[in-house]
């Protein structure tokens, strides 16, 4: 069962993959007389739905055979996540018929599931905290929740991309490149640990953590910073060149500093082959788009996102932190950062009563509120301690 | 109190931007399009502002205001998560040290900025109060007015009004009743209400969801109400509960009404052998016992019965008998009992031997029960050992003399004098874990070390919210507020004949994609020529 749902994962990656230049061939066609979208944009569609329905086989076959919902961790949560996406995107497409939906959206989903596949993908036990049918009641929601939000991300990329003239450089090109940067560098971060696991790299060391006690950490990248009084004792490897405080994990620390180092070498080659911005390469993608219809795609998804986000990340959470944790708000970091989240889609809806809100203002809005989200995804399980360290 | 008339001839509450039944601009400057926001009704903050309380008012009344407290209260919220709040420090940490010695500087500042209780702090409260305070005034300064003017809408508006809107055409023909007809059935079909007069329609649907603002700050308010209500004495109840095995503890906070038995506390841990195949690979990365299972106290709860008399034992009387786990707790009349906490292995019960010390003979066994030792133990044959002094958790103290620091057995020492027919005045031994001091220093007997019992303690949390409900409360209104402002939209078709000419606008708070579908559909096949987005027009003329 553990091997068909892998398999079932595989599927719906290769799917969407497939998917995503179809997609790039609809926004170039043309709409058919009745103003319908052309028969690549059907065809897009179509393997979203086929590989939704993949990715769908994983959730269950997963489930069956772990016997819980499969979000109880990084790698699950962050496929549920991508799932979810596409989910929202697939409803959001038969709404608005938008194919540029689908090429970004899907690339999202893409880079979601590989991102997934570099935390450890064992199926594992629950701890008695999270042995609760809220598991899946909470985490499926908020994610949806989360998921629909995401689309006015990628709503409002794509007005971006259209909007912002590429003929000069302005403080907008730098920020929206500044995604594009991103995006690059965790498809280098990808890159690299995959290359690293391929080669079987593993070093370990010895190290004295920030209560003074000794521990063995293991690097699966080269070390170039080394862990607080770290001691090398794989033979062979590469010794750091410097050792960090006991504040940070060395680990961590050192898998950022190589995802940036590689993110730079693979932005300016690919800067070298393409001689402008990536911004203004994909300028012309965009070209047909409507940006008042986008503008709205952007409102709409957050409209329909808001409450779900509500009920899943802050109702149900404090519904099950009040049985679990015998309170159902503690101002733990994954539930300030929920709240913030819910105050900063808050603010948006608020400035969309506004006028001079909409349009551009309204899409870079829509990229801080998943920066928010991913934040909240990434850097809080992984750096803020807290009751949300499941990774 | 002043008022505007309109050439329509109603009248309308002074500070109003568009006449309530025709809708003509009643201000002097206007923008290309009309402004549609609360159907230029009159809002009390825009219309007054001479009293304290009118500046008040429209201080809060802003939804700029509102959003500035929301942005600020988001980013004060961020600060609070750079470093972990004093609730979440490793038990025994004392903030004033533990920020400086963990974080430095940084972390010193933090806590001298008081930081380290960010969510408790005066002006944090002071920023959630405003914006319930905002909530209020925003929605009372809309909500009214907004009111006024849907209910008092015309059905024939002036030409002016419908040129406006951003969606709007105009054709020259004449509709005739077959037409109109269609026309109709179409917006019928939509779920469009229709009323007509003098040959004008208005079509609406969904206008219940201009009330979902309104209706999701009322939940929000209950919801920060209850919130307060927790500082109401008696609505809520957080106290801690340590029971060992086979003891039975007064429930806190229950005022000595309840207790609880714990006959039994379990920690349960994966093992890679016994669990499910598909768990063996992420069991073993991290080694089999390690990742906790099951916390669990089989507790009996008992009821007292009678009233409280004091010094006397509480007669009880069983209510249940279940086991609380993480996520299953024990309920009971308003509370609830969690299982939070643990301690394994705790000294219980201490087993000696008292031999001779050369033949190493032994006369018999005691066994101490270190929370409630007898003071003699009688061993039979005139061998007898009396307890003179009991250290349940022994340390030098300042002037360097035996004294125990709590009355938890950690560290148990005892006084021991032991009566023997041939030491009928007894030999005095000082005992203590692994060390053994004898009074004369010349003591015939000995009582030996055997082994220990131990038992595990469980950790209880005892909670009674009555806040809870309300809390419920506010938060269902808020959700049905929000789907019904979010889900649906209030959509109108204006249809006007004159002069020779139709005229067909459009208006929609939210999603006008789907109010260009609907009037696509509802004027296929008419002869009128479908609404054009003004806002693009314009947008193309610039």
């Amino acid at each position: 069962m553990a091997e068909l749902s892998g398999n079932f994962l595989y599927a719906a990656f290769l799917v969407y993959l497939i998917a995503v230049p179809i997609f790039g061939g609809a926004i170039r066609g043309n709409k058919d007389k009745k103003g319908r979208p052309n028969r690549w944009a059907n065809i897009g569609i179509t393997l979203s739905i086929v590989g939704f329905f993949c990715h769908l086989g994983y959730f269950i076959t997963r489930w069956a055979a772990s016997g819980h919902a499969p979000v109880s961790n990084m790698f699950e949560f962050t496929t549920a996540f991508g799932m979810m996406l596409v989910l929202a995107f697939i409803i959001l497409y038969f709404l608005y018929r938008l194919p540029s939906l689908g090429l970004f959206t899907l690339s999202i989903a893409l880079l979601l599931i590989a991102y997934a596949s570099m935390f450890p993908t064992d199926i594992s036990p629950l701890i008695p905290s999270l042995q609760s049918n809220w598991l899946y009641i909470h985490v499926t929601t908020a994610a949806l929740g989360q998921a629909i939000l995401a689309i006015s991300f990628v709503a409002g990329v794509i007005f971006l991309l259209k909007h912002v003239d590429q003929t000069k450089p302005s403080k907008k090109t730098f920020w929206l490149e500044a995604i594009m940067f991103i995006l690059v560098t965790t498809v280098a971060f990808i890159a690299i640990t995959s290359a690293f696991r391929l080669a079987g790299y593993e070093a370990e060391f010895n190290w004295v953590d920030k209560s003074k006690e000794k521990s063995v950490m293991v690097y699966e990248m080269p070390a170039l910073v080394g862990p607080h009084q770290g001691e090398l004792l794989t033979e062979g490897r590469m010794e750091p060149l410097v050792d960090l405080p006991a504040l940070f994990s060395g680990r961590k620390v050192n898998t950022v500093i190589w995802s940036f180092g590689a993110g730079l070498v693979l932005y300016g080659a690919l800067r070298l082959i393409i001689r402008k911005r990536i911004s203004a390469l994909l300028h012309p993608l965009v070209k047909n788009v409507n940006l008042d219809l986008v503008d709205e795609v952007g409102y709409r998804a957050v409209s329909i996102g808001f409450p779900i986000f509500t009920l899943g990340a802050l109702i149900f959470a404090m519904i099950w932190a009040q049985l679990a944790w015998t309170r159902f708000w503690g101002w733990d970091p994954k539930e300030v950062w929920a709240l913030i989240t819910f105050l900063f889609y808050a603010a948006y809806l608020h400035l969309r009563l506004s006028r001079g809100w909409h349009g551009e203002k309204s899409a870079w809005l829509a990229v801080i509120g998943f920066a928010i989200i991913m934040f909240n995804l990434i850097f809080v399980n992984l750096v803020l301690a807290g009751l949300h360290s499941y990774a | 109190m002043k008022q505007v008339k309109c050439e329509c001839g109603h009248i309308n509450p002074v500070g109003t931007v568009l006449c309530e039944s025709c809708g003509r601009a009643l201000q002097e400057t206007q923008p290309p399009l009309a402004d549609m926001r609360y159907d230029g009704s009159a809002r009390r903050s825009q219309t007054y502002n001479k009293t304290i309380i009118d500046k008040i008012w429209n201080f809060f009344s802003s939804v700029k205001v509102g959003i500035w407290l929301i942005v600020i209260t988001l980013a004060a919220s961020a600060f609070g998560t750079i470093f972990p709040q004093e609730a979440y420090l490793p038990p025994g940490a004392q903030a004033d040290t533990y920020y400086k010695e963990q974080y430095g500087t940084f972390g010193q500042l933090y806590y001298l900025l008081g930081f380290h209780h960010l969510y408790g702090s005066w002006w944090y409260l002071l920023l959630i109060a405003s914006i319930g305070i905002s909530l209020v005034i925003c929605s009372l300064d809309r909500v009214i007015p907004l009111y006024r003017a849907l209910k008092n809408q015309g059905v024939r508006r002036s030409p002016a009004f419908l040129r406006r809107q951003r969606l709007f055409s105009e054709t020259v023909t004449v509709l005739n009743g077959e037409s109109k007809e269609k026309i109709v059935t179409l917006l019928k079909k939509k779920h469009y209400r229709i009323r007509e007069k003098e040959g004008s329609i208005l079509a609406e649907k969904g206008r219940f969801s201009r009330w979902g603002p309104y209706v999701n700050h009322i939940g929000l308010i209950i919801f920060l109400i209850g919130a307060m209500l927790r500082f109401v004495p008696g609505m809520y109840v957080d106290e801690t509960l340590w029971v060992r095995e086979g003891e039975t503890a007064a429930i806190p906070g229950t005022d000595g009404k309840y207790y609880l038995k714990n006959n039994q506390f379990s920690v349960e841990t994966y093992n890679s052998k016994t669990e499910k195949k598909v768990f063996a690979d992420a069991i073993d990365r991290v080694g089999d016992g390690r990742v906790a299972k099951n916390f669990q106290t089989d507790a009996v709860l008992y009821k007292r019965e009678g009233k409280i008399v004091y010094g006397e034992k509480p007669k009880l009387e069983k209510v249940t008998e279940e086991d609380i786990r993480v996520n299953q707790p024990l309920r009971f009349d308003s509370f609830s009992v969690y299982q939070v906490d643990y301690k394994e292995n705790q000294l219980d019960q201490m087993v000696f031997q008292l031999i001779d010390k050369k033949t190493k003979k032994s006369f018999g066994s005691l066994k101490i029960n270190l929370l409630d030792p007898d003071s003699v133990y009688d061993l039979g044959n005139g061998y007898k050992v009396e307890i003179a002094s009991y250290l349940p958790d022994f340390y030098f103290n300042q002037d360097g003399e035996p004294s125990t620091k709590t009355k938890i057995p950690n560290n148990p020492a005892f006084v021991f004098n032991i009566i023997t027919p041939d030491k009928p005045k007894g030999e005095k031994s000082f005992v203590a874990i692994q060390e053994t001091i004898e009074g004369s220093g010349n003591n015939k007997y000995k009582l030996k070390f055997d082994h220990v019992e131990t038992k595990n303690i469980t950790g209880l949390t005892v909670r009674k919210d009555l806040t809870l409900w309300v809390l419920a409360v506010g938060g269902a209104i808020f959700m049905i507020g929000v789907i019904q402002g979010m889900y649906w939209q209030h959509r109108r078709i204006w249809l006007h004949s004159q002069d020779g000419a139709v005229m067909v606008a459009g208006h929609t708070n939210k999603n006008w994609f789907g109010l260009k579908k609907d009037l696509a559909f509802i004027l296929a096949d008419s002869g009128l020529t479908e609404p054009v987005d003004q806002k693009e027009l314009i947008k193309t003329q610039k």
